[in-house]
């Protein structure tokens, strides 16, 4: 057996557990990197929150604040900050409570039962969800403004996060996995609508719930666009809206907008951490049938 | 879009009865009463949210309406207007351009990482999961404003690094486009990353190592046994990451406001600015209407490709 054949032999013995080594350092390298510019942004919003303004206008990179201050912090508490921050996390765990409550609900219903307009009400949930979210957002404006009087309280930005069909999707994919037979098993018990939903179906689309839990907090506390036309007063802004705004108004102080921006999201960045195994989870989930 | 909606509704009506069959009509009827019963909560929050506002969009798109209220009823005289309007088209020029970049970048780049990461052990596998959706949970508006600073002409560590002082990377419209995409790139690849890499780990191993023994290359591996095999999460990931550089927002309002000279005006950023700068919200409407029309034909295609494939 000549040498060339025998290498190609190896070769494909290397391909049966998994890529070959030179392949494998590539990536490797390339990944590390992309990283490296993924994690960019968030270090610098946290350092650059500690700069004082000299090192921040400094004509050198200044990676490492060279004396860290609390002085952007402070100025950021001159405004409501505490406010905004306390509305976004009302926003974001209103819509999560409600929105896990109404979605496992029509979720399960749409899994489990056989009604008269199923397929249909299932069809105009999926259409629903392939339309884009933020064209409906002014028009929404005018009902929450004329019809629900909402205009610039919370749950103007609440309620319309609530109808969105996506948890329903997304519960319907758990429910599925519920068997009939112990459902079946629940009503000959003589358990009522109810009471089978809440002993049975609820313990068993657990780690749904809590994958909807998560993917709407974080998606709430996200949607700017949303938050940006429904509230105008700044007692009612939320923390990501009031940093807009202020980078708006003082687009130089750098180091005060840093101080907003990590204030915005390292609470959310700890709480999908936190989660993260729900959160990857459901999202893999929504899409099996996708 | 309420047309789409119903087109796609009527042909699976005749199916209905399939579901219901073989049940008693009382039963059926306990089952559907129970079963709406179950689905009020979330139907008085879809119809009241979603599906009334839908119809105002499309009501208002038919008026003339400013601040002071709506003025007159003037047909399809917006949408007339929309086609003659040389900001509209420079807006979906961009757009288009937008997601012809973003979206197959988004999802070549997301598949790649998945594939080296998947078979990695667990901690690490996190761990890269974890890097790239960080821009997500960051959120539009912080990761928006820290872009600013980065690319900043006088404060900003790009052009104290690559010695280009002072140039303006937003406010040439040459670069801002391409910033608005390359940020845009960064902050989408996390959802399609994780999709993937669970399509990737459900893939059957036996029937790759079965074709590994008889010869098969990595490639012919790679496109005969696991591209066919995750084409449902791609065509998902096609879909979404198509509706989300659509309605690509915060980046443009908080960077450029559609500047310089509507160089990054898109459709959505339109919408906006016609709503709420210049009050024109049947306009506004119009716009929107159009926008939600180009998404839906955007997605029946990409149904359609993978159809055929």
């Amino acid at each position: 057996m000549s040498e060339k054949a025998a290498v190609k032999k190896l070769n494909r013995h290397v391909d049966l557990t998994g890529t070959s080594t030179g392949y494998k350092v590539f990536s490797g390298i390339v990944l590390v990197l992309v990283s490296i510019f993924f994690l960019f942004p968030l270090y610098w919003i946290v350092t650059g929150s500690f700069k004082p303004k000299l090192e921040i206008t400094a004509r050198e990179p200044i990676w490492f604040p060279i004396e860290p201050t609390l002085d952007n912090y402070a100025r950021l508490f001159e405004h409501p900050a505490f406010q905004w921050l306390f509305n976004i996390v009302f926003i974001s765990a209103a819509a999560m409570v409600l929105t896990c409550i109404t979605a496992s609900l029509a979720g399960y219903a749409l899994a489990k039962k056989r009604f008269i307009g199923r397929t249909v009400l299932f069809t105009i949930i999926i259409c629903a969800m392939a339309l884009p979210k933020q064209v409906i957002v002014i028009p929404l404006n005018q009902e929450m403004t004329q019809i629900f009087h909402l205009n610039d309280t919370l749950w103007a930005v609440i309620l319309p996060t609530v109808g969105w069909p996506f948890g329903v999707f997304l519960m319907k994919q758990f429910a599925e996995t519920i068997p009939t037979e112990i459902l079946e098993a629940a009503r000959v018990d003589g358990a009522g609508e109810l009471r089978t939903f809440m002993t049975v179906v609820v313990p068993m689309i657990k780690p749904g719930i809590g994958a909807l839990a998560i993917f709407t907090f974080v998606n709430t506390w996200n949607d700017y666009f949303l938050q940006l036309v429904m509230l105008n007063k700044e007692t009612v802004w939320t923390l990501p809206l009031g940093i807009a705004k202020l980078q708006g108004e003082m687009s130089s102080d750098f180091g005060l907008i840093m101080a907003g921006a990590a204030l915005a999201s390292i609470p959310i960045i700890i709480v999908f951490i936190a989660f993260q195994k729900y959160f990857t989870q459901g999202i893999a989930m929504g899409a099996v049938k996708g | 879009m309420e047309q789409n909606a119903s087109a796609a509704v009527k042909p699976k009506k005749a199916r209905k009865p399939s579901h219901t069959s073989g049940m008693s009509s009382a039963l059926v009827r306990r089952e559907t009463i129970s079963a709406y019963f179950f689905l009020l909560p979330s139907l008085i929050f879809f119809v009241a949210f979603v599906v009334v506002p839908m119809f105002i969009c499309v009501f208002y798109s038919l008026f003339d309406y400013s601040l002071g209220g709506i003025n007159a009823f003037v047909g399809l005289d917006n949408y007339v207007r929309l086609f003659q309007d040389p900001v509209f088209h420079k807006g979906l020029i961009n757009t288009i351009i937008i997601v012809v970049v973003a979206v197959p970048a988004v999802t070549a780049f997301s598949l790649w990482v998945a594939s080296a990461i998947y078979q990695m052990n667990a901690f690490t596998r996190s761990f890269f999961r974890c890097v790239f959706y960080l821009p997500v949970v960051t959120g539009s508006v912080a990761i928006t404003v820290v872009w600013k600073w980065i690319l900043d002409p006088y404060n900003g560590i790009l052009n104290k690094l690559i010695g280009t002082d002072g140039y303006n990377w937003l406010g040439e419209g040459k670069t801002a486009l391409m910033c608005i995409i390359l940020i845009l790139f960064t902050t989408s690849i996390g959802q399609p990353i994780v999709l993937y890499v669970a399509a990737l780990g459900n893939v059957d191993n036996s029937i790759i190592e079965a074709a590994q023994v008889d010869g098969a290359t990595k490639l012919q591996v790679f496109w005969k046994i696991k591209w066919p095999a995750i084409m449902p999460t791609t065509l998902y990931v096609l879909v979404i990451t198509t509706i989300n550089s659509f309605q690509c927002f915060a980046l443009i309002q908080l960077m450029t406001r559609g500047g310089p000279m509507n160089a990054t005006m898109t459709i959505m950023y339109q919408v906006y600015d016609s709503a709420y700068r210049l009050f024109d919200l049947g306009y506004a409407n119009a716009i929107g209407v159009v926008l939600a029309i180009i998404i839906a034909i955007f997605s029946a295609i990409q149904f359609k490709v993978a159809k055929t494939d």
